[in-house]
């Protein structure tokens, strides 16, 4: 039995929840955002992300109504929310800093944001109970934000930014104060309370890693504008420019030029002296065209022997090796002198390596293995 | 015994410059008027034995069967803590505008907050009575603009010396409430207006609470000071102000009753022990709130 998959995106009957429409934003001469449209649906749980600076943070300020965009539109449920104040939208916000408030207990907290509406003092208790509940938070409802960890802060932020069911739940670098490993569990929970609350998350994050865990959607942002949307494993292995392949993972980069082999074959002239390498690409390339051949270093084979059933084989020499527990990094330089990144898993006890520095080895890799890209 | 000799300076310094004085005022209290010099015994002269024997506490007695003492006393309280109110209602306004003003301006508001203490008190004090006066500039420029016919009377009154006295604590309000103000986040306004607070809202739900300790600690820096005022009210307030401090001076250079005079002052004390103490604990909760 197979779940029906989860992409709004792809069906065209669907109304977006949040509709970007030419939005451009700027601050003195400085352009925060730049003629950006882009649609995210309800239930999604929305990444933005790209480096300080690139207007990821502008654009959920924008959606939690502190700053208005100076042209274009922004919908919320089909409504223009230009103008509104932050107090009167359907949507909230969990800051990076938190921004709990520090005289009032995680309990008081949580039920800010109820006792502003015309609920009952009764409803209000139960709803902030509920809330206690669905982050762990009940035993530290007394205490005050002070007396509690980073993790149980940021859950209070959670909850509280949660208690009032907004349409949509803006997450500023969410997790960023914490340690890596509560971090990851963080992820987790995270995805777990979007997908039993239904809401729609957009998240903000420099950190790709992040992005590709809680997301269903990635936005890559750069310089005010977005770069790709695609699902993480749509942005990882079907990157659309050498920016997004490169900002996301680790990834080899091999520029030439790109003479046609056959349907959607493509030979890379890369470097004088060694053959073209192949590769498939649903992208069309004219004869003559300048490439650029993105591969993920665990999709490249590395070995003493040439390997014969592989489309692409390069000889090197081993220059590092980066040990990382589970993974090896090699980097091996390439006649031509560019170093090639290859990733192999550490099947074997480290004792029974067989390649170490200064050996010379092969890389290979298939036709499809990387991506063929114009820029 | 670093930590010894660190701890003994302050502590030899309040011994000298209030422990002592302290116990010679209150000694002096408990003696009578006396045609001498100094103007009261018995003194340590008349033998150790016969000067503790010859106190009593008729002073204190006194004090409290003339009422112009406590009705000072009273004055006094009502004066200084009408001055604070006062002081809040300007000074916030003023400390948020310099906390909410451009990085770059603040040195410079705040430059000018302290600016008047660069002056002598006095001397500003008497400025007042140039402007406050019948013919003083403030008069002269409302009956310039025609707004009055006849100069109001300002000097003399109570009303002069509650400007006084606001005037004069104005830094002390506004300095702690600013450096509260300051410290305090930006985004936690923002978060309560994400919550559905109106800007008001906000300000009263988050911006006064967090800045309360600020409130208290300023509140408490004009209430002390202004209750025993002594010169604001001899200069500006006129006959009709009552105020201990001037009854204090009174008792002390014209009737030189030091006695009387000191019974005045130990009272004075014991009224300010309990702000002071107040004062003491708002600002230990606040230290170890921010630890």
């Amino acid at each position: 039995m197979s779940q029906p998959v989860f992409a709004p995106w792809d069906d065209p009957n669907e109304k977006p929840l949040i509709r970007f429409e030419n939005v451009t934003k700027r601050f003195g001469d400085f352009v925060a955002i730049d003629d950006l449209s882009l649609s995210i649906y309800e239930s999604e749980f929305f990444a933005l992300l790209g480096p300080s600076g690139c207007g990821k943070t502008t654009m959920m300020r924008m959606l939690a109504g502190f700053e208005n965009p100076s042209a274009g539109k922004i919908e919320l449920a089909g409504k223009n929310i230009a103008g509104i104040p932050p107090n009167k939208r359907a949507v909230n916000m969990m800051f990076q800093s938190y921004a709990l408030f520090p005289h009032l207990s995680v309990w008081e907290n949580i039920a800010f944001g109820l006792k502003r509406g015309d609920m009952s003092k009764a409803d209000i208790a139960a709803r902030v109970e509920e809330m206690l509940k669905l982050t762990r938070l009940t035993k530290f409802a007394k205490r005050k934000p002070h007396q509690i960890s980073g993790g149980q802060r940021q859950r209070v932020a959670l909850a509280r930014s949660l208690a009032k069911a907004p349409k949509l739940l803006l997450l500023d670098e969410p997790l960023g104060a914490l340690d890596k490993k509560l971090r990851q569990d963080t992820q987790f929970e995270l995805m777990d309370i979007q997908e039993s609350t239904g809401t729609t998350f957009v998240i903000v994050t420099h950190d790709q890693e992040e992005a590709m865990t809680v997301a269903s959607r990635v936005a890559v942002m750069d310089e005010g504008q977005i770069i790709q949307v695609a699902t993480p494993g749509g942005i990882y292995e079907a990157p659309n420019s050498v920016y997004v392949a490169d900002f996301i993972g680790d990834v080899n980069i091999i520029s030439g030029t790109v003479k046609p082999a056959g349907e959607n074959m493509y030979h890379l002239d890369w470097v004088a002296n060694e053959a073209p390498l192949l590769a498939a690409s649903e992208r069309p390339f004219s004869d003559g065209q300048e490439a650029h051949l993105a591969i993920r270093p665990e999709k490249i084979a590395i070995s003493t022997e040439k390997p014969t059933e592989m489309k692409n084989a390069v000889q090197g020499t081993v220059l590092d090796i980066a040990y990382l527990g589970n993974l090896s990094t090699y980097h091996v330089q390439l006649a031509g002198g560019q170093v090639i990144k290859a990733q192999t898993a550490n099947t074997r006890r480290l004792s029974r390596r067989t390649i170490t520095w200064e050996d010379k080895v092969w890389i290979s890799w298939s036709a499809t293995a990387g991506v063929l890209l114009e820029r | 015994m670093r930590r010894f000799f660190l701890i003994a300076v302050p502590y030899a310094w309040l011994l000298a410059l209030f422990l002592i004085p302290f116990i010679i005022v209150f000694k002096i209290s408990l003696s009578d008027l006396a045609l001498s010099i100094p103007p009261y015994s018995p003194t340590a002269k008349d033998g150790i034995w016969a000067m503790f024997a010859a106190f009593d506490l008729e002073n204190f007695t006194f004090l409290a069967s003339d009422d112009l003492y406590w009705k000072a006393y009273l004055s006094s309280l009502k004066i200084a803590l009408i001055s604070t109110v006062l002081a809040v209602l300007v000074g916030y306004p003023m400390a948020y505008g310099m906390a909410r003003a451009p990085e770059e301006w603040r040195p410079t508001l705040m430059m000018l907050v302290i600016l008047p203490f660069w002056t002598s008190f006095l001397i500003r004090v008497y400025a007042w009575v140039g402007i406050l006066s019948n013919e003083g500039l403030l008069n002269q420029f409302l009956l310039w603009l025609g707004i009055i016919d006849t100069p109001l009377t300002i000097m003399n009154t109570t009303t002069a010396v509650y400007i006084g006295i606001v005037y004069t604590y104005l830094p002390f309000m506004i300095l702690p409430i600013y450096a509260a103000l300051d410290r305090l986040d930006e985004s936690l306004i923002e978060a309560a207006e994400d919550l559905g607070c109106s800007r008001l809202k906000a300000f009263w739900l988050v911006t006064i609470p967090l800045s309360r300790n600020g409130i208290i600690a300023g509140c408490f820096l004009v209430f002390i000071p202004a209750l025993g005022e002594f010169v604001i009210p001899s200069l500006l307030g006129g006959s009709g102000t009552l105020m201990i401090g001037k009854v204090l001076f009174e008792e002390f250079f014209n009737n030189r009753d030091w006695p009387v005079a000191s019974a005045v002052a130990v009272i004075l004390l014991l009224i300010l022990i309990v702000p002071i103490v107040l004062f003491q604990r708002n600002q230990q909760r606040q230290a170890e709130v921010e630890s």
